[in-house]
């Protein structure tokens, strides 16, 4: 019964996806990418990946969700001002787009892994195990994405800040 | 919790590559037919989850917590990339008054 759970949810993130792709207003754009992210969420909860759980909850539908929305509601865009390629460009992406997934797809199927998901060590995913390897083995990449924060916040504030010189 | 996922075991890994394929081309396929420049960053969005997710599974399948470590990783870059790239945006914005990226069509040469 539990398996049905998986195929339920891979069918909304699916459909949700593509609705971010299809959806006219940006701001249902947004909106649907929420939905979207809930469902790795529950994709995450299921694969007994706790901490990537939380951490997916407050990073992506928290603190990147928000920027988007803030964003477009700051340069406030009207659907007339919403630019559109031409018909035949957008057919030409989605042929190229059904090329690419008909290739992984049958890549995928000849190397034929198709041994079921076992989840050996109950406890793999949880913040104990992970904050071990964190601070173990991982300890400089953890560190040097600290810097990398660092450096896109004074980026994000040096682009976005207004030049007063020519202003 | 633990019930649910004990009883998880039945999926076969391939049907999750299978579902992470799909997303990501979702994913191309956004970044090929739209203009707008936030619906693109919205389809990275979607290509880099699906490679989380992935990542998840297969580290899950390998009993090895390094792919969850790479995730947390992905996260943060990802964070920090919307950060920079909504910010090159709102300028962008502010110079041409448009976020269509044909406007941005010298960049091509």
């Amino acid at each position: 019964m539990s398996t049905q759970v998986f195929y339920f949810v891979a069918t909304l993130s699916i459909i949700f996806s593509l609705m971010v792709i299809f959806a006219k207003n940006p701001i249902h754009s947004v909106l649907y990418l929420i939905l979207t992210f809930f469902t790795f969420t529950v994709h995450y909860v299921l694969l007994n990946a706790q901490f990537l759980a939380v951490v997916n909850f407050i990073v992506y539908m928290g603190a990147i969700m928000v920027l988007f929305l803030f964003v477009l509601m700051l340069l406030n865009l009207n659907n007339e001002t919403e630019p559109s390629k031409s018909p035949l460009i957008k057919i030409i992406g989605v042929i190229a787009g059904c090329c690419l997934v008909v290739t992984l797809v049958g890549s995928f199927k000849a190397a034929s892994i198709n041994s079921p998901l076992i989840l050996k060590n109950q406890g793999l995913g949880l913040v104990e195990n992970l904050g071990k390897e964190l601070f173990g083995p991982f300890l400089l990449p953890f560190e040097l994405s600290s810097l990398l924060l660092l450096a896109a916040m004074v980026g994000a504030v040096l682009l976005s800040k207004r030049d007063e010189v020519e202003a | 919790m633990e019930n649910l996922t004990t009883q998880m075991a039945g999926v076969p890994l391939n049907h999750y590559i299978y579902l992470c394929a799909i997303i990501f081309t979702i994913g191309v396929i956004g970044v090929l037919t739209r203009r707008n420049a936030i619906v693109i960053f919205m389809s990275v969005e979607l290509m880099l989850n699906a490679v989380n997710l992935l990542l998840t599974a297969f580290s899950v399948h390998n009993n090895d917590p390094s792919g969850q470590v790479f995730v947390f990783f992905i996260m943060a870059l990802a964070a920090a990339e919307v950060a920079v790239g909504l910010a090159i945006i709102v300028m962008v914005y502010r110079n041409t008054k448009s976020i269509d990226i044909n406007v941005l069509n010298r960049l091509k040469w």
